[in-house]
């Protein structure tokens, strides 16, 4: 048998989250030092029509767009405008709720709601597969009736 | 047991359908139609919801409550809704005509950039007391549905008047009239 090698298979899975996180942060630092309309317009919501910035064209919308491309210009990073916004309007304007207070409840339920979900699938699972073998009929190797098999017998000769 | 289990999940699944159910009747019974406006229609005098909310044009907050024992004319408006513009002159000629009488003009500004409110009242000079309600937190309560619209409220603070869209000098006569004869 092939001796595993969980030290190297360790270094290996280490090597690759690394990489791919290498890979995924500078975007990411880059997008919240320097954000472009269209990101932060996709990411908040018009107060007053409730559907995202990029989709919308009432009046505040635009303003508000307006709004971003102005400080933008000015240096401000992601988080300081939607903070501005948000203390403005509202958290309403986020179109994903925040991570912390009551919206993290919109997070964690769904998360909730799927392990439970797991957990209720693999307890019936387990059941169905014990089930068979509880209220399986009598096994094949089961001794049939004399007489029964004789008559099984006769019939089978009149076919041959 | 695999009785008692199954029967506990149906029962439980019996229960989160009932609770759903609640849910969506109790939405549609009081969710849909405000109190404010519902009671008005019906020919009643709902109490105006109360709010305490920060000053445009001065320091500190103007708490509804503190105007009881006189008539309020009640203005929700925003700076980028072009009707506001319209019938922004004619209620500052108006204030300016009744504000030594026992009415007091009020403006509620929602959803806007407190900046921009401010811009607009400078434009317009408005003289008469707004307060900034960003979130529209008011919205909801007095049952606004679009902007501009005015509530008339008696010296005992209930709702007599409303006219939604901007006001025209009638409107005004009709709702200051209404909110000083309200007994």
């Amino acid at each position: 048998m092939r001796r595993v090698d969980a030290p190297a298979h360790a270094l290996a899975a280490f090597a690759a989250v690394l990489a791919v996180a290498l890979a995924v942060a500078p975007p990411g630092r880059a997008s919240e030092q320097q954000p472009t309309p269209a990101e932060l317009e996709s990411e908040l919501v018009c107060p007053v029509c409730e559907s995202t910035l990029d989709t919308s064209n009432a009046p505040i919308a635009l303003r508000m767009k307006a709004h971003i491309r102005e400080r933008i210009e000015q240096g401000a990073t992601k988080s300081e405008i939607k903070a501005e916004l948000v203390e403005q309007f509202g958290s309403g304007v986020l179109a994903t709720p925040q991570k912390k207070g009551f919206d993290l409840l919109a997070w964690v339920l769904p998360l909730l709601g799927l392990v439970v979900g797991a957990a209720v699938v693999g307890v019936l699972a387990w059941r169905w597969s014990r089930a068979p073998a509880e209220d399986a009929g009598p096994p094949v190797d089961a001794a049939v009736d004399p007489e029964l098999e004789r008559r099984l017998d006769r019939e089978l000769a009149r076919f041959e | 047991m695999s009785g008692r289990l199954r029967l506990g999940g149906q029962v439980l699944a019996v229960g989160a359908v009932l609770a759903l159910l609640a849910l969506l009747v109790w939405k549609v019974a009081l969710g849909s139609d405000n109190d404010v406006t519902g009671t008005l229609a019906q020919g009643g005098k709902p109490d105006a919801p109360r709010f305490e909310l920060p000053r445009l044009q001065d320091e500190g907050d103007l708490a509804l409550e503190s105007l009881r024992g006189k008539a309020v004319v009640l203005n929700f408006w925003a700076s980028w809704c072009g009707p506001c513009k319209e019938e922004t002159p004619l209620l500052e000629r108006t204030w300016r005509r009744w504000q030594d009488r026992a009415i007091v003009f009020v403006g509620v500004n929602v959803k806007d950039f407190r900046g921009d409110a401010l811009s607009f009242l400078r434009e317009y000079g408005v003289t008469y007391p707004n307060v900034y309600d960003g979130k529209g937190w008011t919205v909801g309560r007095y049952g606004v549905t679009g902007f501009p619209e005015t509530y008339f409220l008696d010296a005992r603070g209930r709702v007599v008047y409303r006219v939604a869209g901007p006001v025209d000098a009638d409107d005004l006569a009709a709702g200051i009239d209404r909110a000083l004869r309200s007994a």
